[in-house]
């Protein structure tokens, strides 16, 4: 039997729940022996060369390029995965959806206390620049997403069922430990 | 004095006991039956306004926090149908306001959360509003953060000075509504008074200033046990 695929991706994330999955410790031996894993930051392919099984998403929609790559997910994965706060509510970057986004940039590159020697007051406007979305979105508000794990991060062993579950077709059964919003 | 007189009910096809003008919740409990809610604090004058606490009696719903039990009454509460309509609230409360968890002190002892955890919301089923909300911070002791409140009105029932007038109240109307602080009485809030309504608030929306994230993950109080089990043991998976 062919190998599921995985393909991965952090849009507007940290990074934490990417390592969460390393944090399934010993168990990341296991893993490679069920599954292989196709565009991520984990092998740093780029661009999807084949149709994906399941796709992992970290974090939220931001800017039009998160939109761009949680679309081309949704294309080539069957199964999509909102994993974490993140890509599940918005999380923390959604901090800023009350802020008009002018306020946002004049904050982080004018007026900021660390913004430093930015005299011609440039706000970066670069045609090859993303363009920031009005707030953070949730990647459920943009694509069709099939299941969600909740946590900041989702705990190793959250993610390990829950992969899992969907390889080999399992009904997963999750401690109440490992079910958390933070 | 003359002894309560029993009466009797069934909860859940469960034979249950109460005293005469119980309410249910608490009929319940003492039936070590637990009954969700969220807006009811023991100590507190029930108010029956977040509906979590919905059951049916006799076939019509009614908020368990605020109806007496009757002799025969017949109470339905564990059943598909109302733990959906409370996971569906508890949902729109999630929606409705601006809950961060990651980024709340109050992530691991709040209520809201504790109830979505047993309930096992893995997301909202609506839309996120991320409405436009502010924070209080003018309090010398006490921070007002209104994107996590939602509206439970427990601080306004719960705390009073010494004598006896409220410190808090609702001000606006509609969807603007919001607690406020009467600002001369909070001007004398003792750290003690801040604390207590740091902690009769369910959620994160009061919290005492210098306070917060000083009891480690895996060691607060919904971390390891769902909201209930000091009425009930949960059954497994719920």
């Amino acid at each position: 039997m062919r190998k599921p695929v995985i393909a991965t991706a952090s849009l507007a994330g940290c990074f934490g729940c990417h390592m969460s999955i390393l944090d399934i410790d010993e168990k990341i031996l296991d893993l490679i022996e069920l599954v292989d894993f196709h565009k991520s930051p984990i092998t740093d392919i780029k661009k999807f060369g084949r149709k994906c099984d399941i796709g992992l998403i970290e974090g939220g929609c931001c800017n039009s390029e998160n939109v761009h790559v949680l679309r081309d997910f949704r294309k080539n994965c069957k199964i999509l995965v909102s994993v974490g706060e993140c890509a599940v509510m918005g999380g923390l970057p959604a901090l800023r959806n009350g802020i008009p986004v002018a306020e946002c940039l004049e904050e982080a590159y004018l007026n900021g206390p660390t913004v430093h020697e930015n005299t011609e007051r440039i706000l970066p406007n670069d045609d090859e620049l993303p363009m920031i979305l009005d707030k953070v979105y949730p990647c459920h508000e943009i694509v069709k997403i099939d299941y969600f794990l909740p946590g900041c991060p989702p705990r190793a062993e959250l993610i390990w069922e829950a992969l899992i579950g969907l390889i080999q077709g399992k009904e997963i059964k999750i401690p109440y430990e490992a079910f958390k919003y933070d | 004095m003359t002894m309560n007189k029993i009466i009797h009910f069934k909860l859940d096809g469960v034979d249950c006991q109460a005293e005469k003008g119980q309410y249910i919740l608490d009929a319940a409990a003492a039936n070590g039956i637990w009954i969700p809610s969220l807006c009811n604090m023991k100590g507190i004058k029930p108010h029956g306004s977040c509906r979590i606490c919905t059951v049916k009696v006799n076939g019509r719903p009614m908020t368990a926090c605020t109806t007496p039990v009757v002799e025969g009454m017949v109470v339905e509460s564990n059943t598909e149908e109302l733990n959906d309509q409370r996971k569906q609230i508890l949902e729109m409360l999630f929606v409705e306001g601006n809950h961060f968890c990651p980024a709340c002190e109050r992530s691991g002892n709040c209520e809201l959360q504790a109830l979505v955890y047993r309930f096992r919301v893995a997301v909202p089923r609506f839309a996120f509003q991320f409405p436009v909300r502010n924070l209080d911070a003018s309090n010398p002791r006490l921070i007002k953060d209104h994107n996590r409140c939602i509206l439970c009105k427990r601080c306004i029932r719960g705390i009073k000075d010494k004598e006896g007038r409220n410190l808090f109240a609702f001000r606006r109307r509609g969807h603007k509504v919001e607690i406020s602080l009467d600002p001369e009485l909070a001007g004398s809030l003792t750290d003690e008074q801040a604390q207590k309504a740091m902690d009769i608030c369910p959620v994160g929306a009061l919290i005492r200033k210098e306070k917060g994230f000083d009891v480690p993950i895996g060691k607060r109080t919904y971390d390891k046990k769902p909201i209930g089990s000091e009425v009930e043991q949960p059954t497994v998976n719920e």
